[in-house]
């Protein structure tokens, strides 16, 4: 057996907790020691990606399909790419061009897929929780890639993954999540994996983009059926303050329609993260973007490509976070 | 002489005559003749209740019928069937069908058509605005003289306050309440269920509690105006509640109904749904309601208000739907709660037979003035309609959607067990439910 061919060895996987979840719908159950194993295991997918031809056979036979029921560069292309560097057969359906143009229900599409061969489905939905209802009605994986505001744990693994490898442990790290918090399902992700990870999360942006429970003055919600208490703030400097990590999130236009903000010019002046404000973070603090982004909106074009910025790194990362997910979820299963 | 019936030996609850005793309740000819003890020694038949309350017949003063249009949701037969399992003689339809209930003819369809096929009384209720679009008048008079005993534009606010205003006037003139659905379109804009931890939580977009707050406060101040009488559909939040409590304090013609489930459930119920989720998260659709189930504090604020005759009457809101109508993303699904069956079990989870009794007959009765058109109606006065439901308020059952004579299979209650049991619905003197 080559090299090339060789899969990852059971050394270089030794997770620290069994892995027995069949699907990946949010972090919000998962434990520090679960978020170690992905990230574990994506440091030797990042080795197999690292190798002359990165491709092993560990999910020969499988089937990945992914159903994008929305738009989606980076998050769609590196799935295909971690699947397909798995040995695994990836088809990508999209909802245009599909039956779903014909009026096909969720559940009908999602039961087709698995009638085909599907072993795992990487979802995107633009209504949260859809992945859930699909979860509900096949036997194969569902891989939430983004559902409505609601989660995007893959996303949120890459973050995480990305951080730790600048930062180590993320224990007592200062996390700021810049910008629409109320629509983002990478906010939410984030926080539910940072805080599993120790890091003190900050979130920050208008208070009309900051949702119900998560504004300056709610009550700290000790409820369970909430998310984690983070820290709220709506002024970016005072938030930016001793900061490791400044994650700024993609503010979407329509957002000026809907008498949210008065202008992308009066955002930027309050909102975007540039030198001058990061000047106030940790020194050597990381930049990050899930993108796509609106450079000159929530982030200055030059901040974007400087030193500190690990924004393409991110995107590199993808690939071999979601091979870590793919291949745990396949192995899982069996 | 007519055949008799008698209902014997059950602890009879006559809320609208003060009467709470063991008596007999005995039915000539369809109507109450006598209610006392042993008044039913010499009838032709006797239905054996002791141990057993006896109550005057459910009134349900918001139920969505579906017919016509949605006839797959609902037909006025199965509705009325549904109804008969609840409890409830009668039933006031909400005019959101297809066409809206908006003309006389319309009215006079469903008339005539539970007078075919209904198992039990409706009484409709038609649009305020022609086709429910809230920008013209209907005929309100002409569907007075049809039959429609109030008007609503259900489902839909009248968002425009001139004409919420200029219908209160005209329909006050002839005699029928306005039933407001009250949220304001543009706060609720989008929302499917209740703005706070939980729509947080779920990334769903949320409807703010002030969305019907402020609607509220607009319909007391027109009907502090006006002087005619607003009916605020199903309150769900504690300011509106507290709303119509200063109103009502200062002698304003408002009146309010609260539902079962906004009597019981929280928003969790979206969260947690019933049975396991995988990843832990319902989303349950079933629990998808407007408005939507809100806080703890919120259901407290409206068993308050039940409790101190803020809120005047239960009403169901029965909203059924067809399964594929419910199966589906969060955001796309049907909104509405198949209620009718559940109403009883529900809302003795948290209010005594004594509290529920009242506000499930001649509460809901006075509300609307259904006295004027049916007399007697929500009571067992001497010639009141033959209307009686038997409940046994201790037996517990399981929510078994399936079972449900209402095409609506949609309730977040599926396998949740209950307590209270309808025993027996009489309708006009006849069993029309034996669940003996």
């Amino acid at each position: 057996m080559t090299q090339e061919t060789a899969p990852p060895t059971p050394a270089t996987l030794e997770s620290p907790s069994p892995w027995i979840r069949r699907h990946l719908l949010d972090l919000d159950d998962f434990t520090r020691d679960e978020i170690d194993t992905v990230l574990n295991t994506t440091d030797a997918m990042k080795e197999v990606l690292g190798r002359d031809v990165p491709r092993v056979p560990a999910l020969r036979g499988k089937t990945v399909i992914t159903l994008f029921y929305e738009s989606s560069t980076r998050t769609r292309a590196s799935f295909e790419l971690a699947g397909k560097a798995l040995g695994a057969d990836v088809i990508n359906v999209s909802a245009g061009g599909s039956s779903v143009e014909k009026g096909e229900s969720l559940i009908d599409t999602v039961r087709t897929l698995q009638a085909v061969g599907a072993d795992l489905l990487v979802m995107r939905h633009g209504s949260s929780g859809a992945p859930y209802l699909a979860a509900r009605h096949v036997r194969a994986s569902v891989i939430n890639a983004g559902d409505g505001w609601h989660a995007h744990p893959t996303q949120a693994l890459l973050d995480v993954y990305t951080m730790r490898t600048h930062l180590g442990d993320l224990r007592g790290r200062r996390v700021v999540i810049v910008g629409d918090i109320a629509h983002s399902r990478v906010a939410r992700s984030n926080i539910w994996a940072l805080t599993a990870a120790g890091a003190e999360v900050v979130v920050c942006g208008p208070l009309t983009l900051l949702p119900a429970g998560l504004r300056p003055g709610d009550p700290r919600s000790e409820e369970p059926l909430s998310l984690p208490p983070v820290k709220v703030e709506t002024n970016l400097d005072r938030a930016v303050e001793g900061a490791d990590v400044v994650m700024a999130l993609r503010l979407q236009q329509e957002r000026m329609h809907s008498g949210l903000l008065p202008s992308l010019r009066e955002y930027a002046t309050l909102y975007q993260v540039n030198e001058e404000r990061l000047a106030r973070a940790q020194p050597g603090a990381l930049v990050m973007h899930p993108g796509p982004m609106n450079e000159g909106i929530e982030i200055s074009p030059s901040l974007a490509t400087s030193l500190q910025s690990v924004i393409e790194e991110q995107v590199t990362n993808g690939v071999a976070v979601r091979m870590a997910v793919l291949y745990l979820l396949a192995r899982g299963k069996a | 002489m007519s055949p008799s019936l008698a209902i014997r030996g059950g602890r009879v609850i006559d809320p609208a005559n003060g009467v709470d005793a063991v008596a007999d309740v005995l039915l000539v000819g369809g109507r109450v003749t006598a209610v006392g003890v042993d008044a039913g020694a010499d009838a032709n038949e006797s239905i054996d209740a002791s141990g057993l309350i006896v109550s005057p017949g459910f009134v349900d003063i918001h139920t969505h019928l579906r017919e016509p249009g949605f006839e797959h949701k609902e037909t006025i037969a199965s509705g009325t069937m549904a109804a008969a399992r609840g409890g409830f003689t009668t039933v006031c339809a909400m005019p959101n069908t297809e066409p809206p209930s908006d003309s006389a003819a319309c009215v006079e369809f469903v008339l005539r058509t539970a007078e075919a096929q209904g198992v039990v009384r409706v009484l409709p209720i038609a649009c305020v605005t022609r086709g429910r679009a809230g920008a013209e008048l209907a005929e309100i008079a002409e569907l007075a003289q049809a039959g429609a005993i109030a008007v609503s534009d259900d489902g839909s606010p009248i968002a425009d306050a001139h004409l919420m205003r200029r219908a209160l006037e005209y329909a006050g003139m002839i005699g029928l309440p306005v039933i407001d659905h009250c949220e304001d379109p543009a706060l609720s804009d989008g929302g499917v269920m209740h703005e706070g931890l939980v729509s947080t939580r779920l990334g769903l977009h949320g409807v703010p509690a002030s969305a019907e707050e402020t609607l509220v406060a607009r319909d007391i101040a027109l009907a502090e105006q006006t002087l005619s009488h607003v009916h605020i559909a199903h309150v769900s939040t504690a300011g509106a509640v507290e709303a119509v409590r200063r109103a009502k304090a200062r002698g304003v013609p408002v009146t309010a109904e609260v539902t079962p489930h906004h009597l019981t459930l929280t928003h969790e119920a979206v969260l947690l749904g019933p049975g396991e989720a995988p990843g832990g998260l319902a989303y349950d659709t079933n629990a998808k309601v407007n408005p939507p189930l809100r806080t703890a504090e919120d259901v407290e604020a409206c068993l308050r208000g039940l409790r101190d005759g803020t809120i005047d009457c239960v009403a169901t809101d029965h909203a059924p739907h067809a399964i594929q109508d419910k199966l589906c993303e969060f955001d796309a699904a049907a909104i509405g709660i198949s209620g009718l069956e559940t109403a009883l079990g529900l809302t003795l989870t948290t209010l005594s037979v004594e509290e529920a009794l009242p506000a499930l007959t001649i509460g809901p009765v006075r509300v609307l003035s259904l006295g004027r058109h049916v007399d007697g109606l929500g009571t067992l006065s001497p010639g009141a309609p033959g209307d009686v439901t038997v409940i046994d308020p201790e037996a517990e059952w399981i929510v078994e959607p399936e079972t449900f004579a209402s095409k609506g299979k949609n309730t977040p209650l599926a396998g949740r067990t209950l307590k209270g049991r309808v025993v027996a619905t009489l309708y006009g003197g006849q069993v029309v439910l034996d669940g003996r």
